[in-house]
C-alpha cells in the first residue's frame, strides 16, 4: 500500500516538473535559470527513483554478491542528482563556520538515513524521497516568493517609462531622468504624467488613482500645476517641468515605498533572532534524542534501540527547518505596505505599520484635517425666500468687496456676476454692505448693521461669521459662513472607534467656541483649543505620558505647521500629501488625499497585516512544535516531517499574500 | 555617503546573513538588505571609496551565500 502511494507521489512529482518545465519556456513565467535547472533535476531524479522502485530488490539480488553494491550505486547516483547542491552548501557552511543552517540539517538527516539503510541493506527510498520532496518544496517556495515579490512590485509600479519631448518639431521619447527643468513635455491621453510641472497648453482630466487609490477625476487647465503619477484621461497636455524627475512626486513616492521594507519591525527582528538560536537548539535536541533514551534503557538493563532513536533524531532534524517563518513575515509586511500604497496610504516602514496597528489614541489637528480650512457658506437660516435667491442677493451686494467673506458668498452663488444689476453700493466698515440689486434695497452684514438700520434680527446659535440679510427693509434671514467640516469627518471618527481607537482628541489654535462646536458635531472625545504650535507639542507630550504602556498615540495633521508634533507622536500621519514635500518628509504615514476616512482605513490595513503576521508566526511555530513532539514520540516518520515543512511554508506564503488585498477593508 | 545596489538572493534568511556580513566590512557604516525589492543599501564611512569597499562586501557575501550576486 505504502509503496503504491510513494510511486504515485513520484509520478505526480515527475509530471509536475515536466509540465512546469514546459511552462517555464514562456518568458512571462518569470522563472530564473536556477529554477529551470532545478526542474530538470527533479524530473530526472523522480523518474530514476521510480524506475529503481519498479525494478525492485529481486533484480539486484540476481547479480549475486555484487548486487547489493550495484543497487547502492544506483540509489547514490539518484541521491546526488537531487541533492548535490545541498551537500555542497552544507560543506561550505561548515568550512565558513556557518554550521547550523537548513542545508546542514537536510544533509545530516538524509545522509544519516542513507547510512542506516546501507547498514541494514534496506530501504534507500526514504532518504532520497525526503531530499526530493524537500527540493520540490524549496522550488515552490522560491517560485512563489519570486512571483509574489514581482506581483507586489508591479502593483506599486507607477514609474513612468518615458517622457515625450519635442525636438525640432518631432516628438521623441526621452528617459525622464534626462529631462531638464523647464523643458516642455507632451502628455497624450492615456499616458502618465512623468514629471511634476505646470500646464502651458491644453486642458484635460487627470486620474489620480495611482496616487490616491481613489479614481477621482481632476480637471486641469492652462496654468495649473500637475503632479507626476497622474494619468492623463482626455486631452493633450503640454507641460513645462518644474522639477527634475528625481525630485518629482512619483520618484519620491516610489523611493519611499521601496525603502519601506528596509525598516524592520519588531516582529521581523524577533524572527531573525529566533532563527539564530532556533537551529542550534534543534540540533542539540536531536543529539539528545539520539543518545539519551538508549542510554536510559541501557542503564535500566534493557537492550537499547539505537537505530530507532537515531532515525527519530534524524526525522526531528528534517521537521525543524524554519523556512516558513523566515520567509513569510517580511513577505506579509511587504504585501501590507504594497496594499496600503495601492489604497493611497504610504507607510514608511514595517515598523510604522506595526505601530499603527497598536494605536489606541488618535490626536487630530482641526484645520485642514477634520475641516477643510477654507471658509464656505455652511448654512442658511430663517430664510424668508428661496435659499439660493438669498445667497444671490447677498453675493451681488457684496460683489465689489474683496473681503474673504464676500469671496465665499460668490463661490456659493457659483455663477458669473452681472455687475450691471448692482448699483449704489455702500460699504459700511465693520458692519457690512448696502446696495441696490435689481431695484431692491439689500443690506447684508453683521448684527451691528441690522441694529444700525433699526431692523429686528434673529441672532444665530451657529459658530462662524453670520451675515444677516435684509431686503427692502425686511429681515430675510442669515447666512452662516464658517470653516466647513469635511464631508466624511464624523463618519471617520465613528469608523476609527469601530476600528478600535479608544480615545480621540482634537487640538486647534482656533477659538474655544468654534472648537467645541466642531468637536461636538464630530463626536470627538476631548478638545483642546486656542493652542499655539508649541502648545500642541506640550499637549501631545502630556497625552503620551498619561497613556497606558502598550497603547500608541498617533497624530494626524496636514503637514503644515505641525511637523514638530508629527515627529513627537508615536506615529505621525500627514494627509493631503499630493505634491506637498513637507508632509512627506515629516510624517511616518502619508495619506495621499485629504479624506479623513483614510485614517481608519490605514488602521484597518495595519491591523489586517499584523493579524496575518501573528497568524503566520503562531501557525509556523505551532505546527513545527507539534511535529517535533510527534516525531520524538515516534508517531511521525520522515515523510510527514517533509510534508509538514513544505505545507506550512506554502500556507504561510499564501496567507502573506492576503495582506495585499485591502480594497474591501 | 549612501548607495543602493541591485542584488540577487533567493531566501530571506540568506538576505539577513548578507546584511550581517556586509556590516562587518571595514568602511561600511551601515548596510540594509531589502529582500523584497532585491536591493542592498550601503552607507559608507566618510572618505571611503565605495568601489573598493564593495569588492570586500561582495566577497564576504559570496563566502556565506555562494548563490547570491551583487551587481556593482
Amino acid at each position: 500500500m505504502q509503496e503504491l502511494i510513494v510511486n504515485l507521489l513520484l509520478i505526480v512529482a515527475a509530471a509536475l516538473a515536466a509540465v512546469l518545465r514546459v511552462m517555464g519556456q514562456k518568458p512571462s513565467s518569470g522563472m530564473t535559470r536556477k529554477q529551470k535547472t532545478m526542474l530538470w533535476r527533479i524530473l530526472a531524479a523522480s523518474v530514476l527513483l521510480l524506475a529503481l522502485q519498479l525494478l525492485g530488490t529481486q533484480a539486484f539480488a540476481q547479480l549475486g554478491a555484487a548486487g547489493r553494491w550495484v543497487r547502492l550505486a544506483c540509489y547514490a547516483a539518484d541521491y546526488l542528482i537531487i541533492g548535490y547542491d545541498i551537500l555542497r552548501k552544507a560543506g561550505r557552511g561548515i568550512r565558513n563556520g556557518q554550521i547550523f543552517d537548513e542545508n546542514f540539517l537536510m544533509a545530516l538527516a538524509t545522509l544519516g538515513a542513507l547510512a542506516l539503510a546501507v547498514y541494514e541493506n534496506g530501504d534507500y527510498l526514504e532518504a532520497i524521497a525526503v531530499m526530493l520532496f524537500y527540493q520540490v518544496g524549496e522550488w515552490f517556495q522560491s517560485y512563489a516568493v519570486g512571483r509574489s515579490r514581482r506581483n507586489i512590485s508591479e502593483l506599486m509600479d507607477i514609474r513612468p517609462d518615458y517622457a515625450n519631448v519635442e525636438r525640432d518639431g518631432v516628438l521623441e521619447q526621452a528617459d525622464p531622468d534626462e529631462v531638464a527643468v523647464g523643458t516642455v513635455i507632451v502628455v497624450k491621453p492615456g499616458e502618465k504624467v512623468p514629471i511634476d510641472g505646470c500646464v502651458t497648453e491644453g486642458s484635460s482630466t487627470l486620474n489620480t488613482a495611482a496616487l490616491t487609490g481613489e479614481s477621482l477625476p481632476r480637471e486641469v487647465h492652462e496654468g495649473d500645476a500637475v503632479i507626476s503619477g497622474c494619468i492623463n484621461m482626455t486631452g493633450l497636455l503640454k507641460i513645462r517641468t518644474t522639477k527634475e524627475f528625481g525630485e518629482s512626486t512619483v520618484s519620491k513616492i516610489l523611493d519611499l515605498v521601496e525603502n519601506a521594507s528596509s525598516r524592520k519591525s519588531h516582529s521581523e527582528a524577533f524572527i531573525s533572532r529566533f532563527a539564530k538560536i532556533y537551529t542550534p537548539a534543534v540540533c542539540i535536541a536531536a543529539a539528545v534524542l539520539a543518545i539519551l533514551p538508549s542510554l536510559v534503557t541501557l542503564a535500566l538493563g534493557q537492550p537499547p534501540a539505537w537505530e530507532t532513536w537515531l532515525y527519530r533524531a534524524l526525522t526531528f532534524l528534517v521537521a525543524s527547518c524554519p523556512c516558513a517563518l523566515v520567509i513569510s513575515i517580511p513577505l506579509s509586511f511587504f504585501a501590507g505596505i504594497g496594499g496600503a500604497s495601492k489604497a493611497g496610504v504610504l507607510v514608511k516602514g514595517s515598523n510604522y505599520l506595526e505601530t499603527l496597528s497598536k494605536t489606541k489614541i488618535m490626536v487630530f489637528d482641526k484645520t485642514g484635517t477634520l475641516t477643510q480650512g477654507v471658509f464656505e457658506v455652511n448654512g442658511i437660516h430663517h430664510s424668508g425666500m428661496e435659499n439660493a435667491r438669498l445667497v444671490e442677493y447677498a453675493a451681488l451686494a457684496e460683489s465689489s468687496s474683496t473681503h474673504p467673506i464676500s469671496k465665499s458668498l460668490l463661490r456659493a452663488y457659483g455663477k458669473p456676476v452681472d455687475r450691471t444689476r448692482v448699483t449704489d453700493v455702500q460699504e459700511i466698515s465693520g458692519n457690512g454692505v448696502t446696495a441696490t440689486v435689481d431695484g431692491c434695497r439689500v443690506a447684508a452684514g453683521n448684527g451691528k448693521l441690522m441694529e444700525r438700520l433699526g431692523l429686528p434680527y434673529i441672532p444665530c446659535h451657529s459658530v462662524g461669521t453670520i451675515i444677516h440679510v435684509a431686503i427692502d427693509g425686511k429681515y430675510m434671514g442669515h447666512i452662516v459662513i464658517s470653516d466647513r467640516v469635511k464631508p466624511h469627518a464624523a463618519e471617520a471618527v465613528r469608523a476609527l472607534r469601530a476600528a478600535g481607537i479608544r480615545k480621540t482628541v482634537m487640538l486647534t489654535g482656533d477659538a474655544r467656541r468654534v472648537a467645541e462646536q466642531v468637536a461636538g458635531e464630530l463626536g470627538v472625545d476631548e478638545v483642546y483649543s486656542e493652542l499655539l504650535p508649541a502648545g500642541k507639542v506640550e499637549k501631545v507630550e502630556a497625552l503620551l505620558s498619561e497613556k497606558p504602556e502598550k497603547a500608541r498615540l498617533a497624530f494626524v495633521g496636514d503637514g503644515i505647521n505641525d511637523a514638530p508634533v508629527l515627529r513627537r507622536a508615536d506615529i505621525g500621519i500627514a494627509m493631503g500629501a499630493m505634491g506637498s514635500d513637507a508632509a512627506i518628509e515629516a510624517a511616518d504615514v502619508v495619506l495621499m488625499d485629504d479624506d479623513p476616512l483614510k485614517i481608519a482605513k490605514a488602521i484597518r490595513i495595519s491591523r489586517k497585516c499584523l493579524r496575518i503576521v501573528y497568524q503566520n508566526i503562531a501557525a509556523a511555530i505551532g505546527i513545527k512544535l507539534i511535529c517535533l513532539v510527534l516525531v520524538a514520540l515516534g508517531l511521525a516518520n520522515m515523510w510527514l516531517a517533509v510534508f509538514a515543512d513544505v505545507g506550512v511554508m506554502i500556507l504561510a506564503v499564501l496567507n502573506a499574500i492576503r495582506a495585499l488585498f485591502v480594497k474591501k477593508l | 555617503m549612501k548607495k543602493t545596489y541591485r542584488i540577487e538572493v533567493d531566501c530571506a534568511n540568506c538576505a539577513n546573513k548578507m546584511e550581517d556580513a556586509a556590516c562587518k566590512i571595514e568602511g561600511v557604516q551601515a548596510a540594509t538588505v531589502n529582500f523584497m525589492t532585491q536591493k542592498m543599501i550601503v552607507e559608507f564611512h566618510e572618505g571611503q571609496e565605495p568601489a573598493s569597499v564593495m569588492a570586500g562586501v561582495r566577497k564576504a557575501c559570496k563566502k556565506i551565500e555562494p548563490d547570491c550576486e551583487i551587481y556593482l
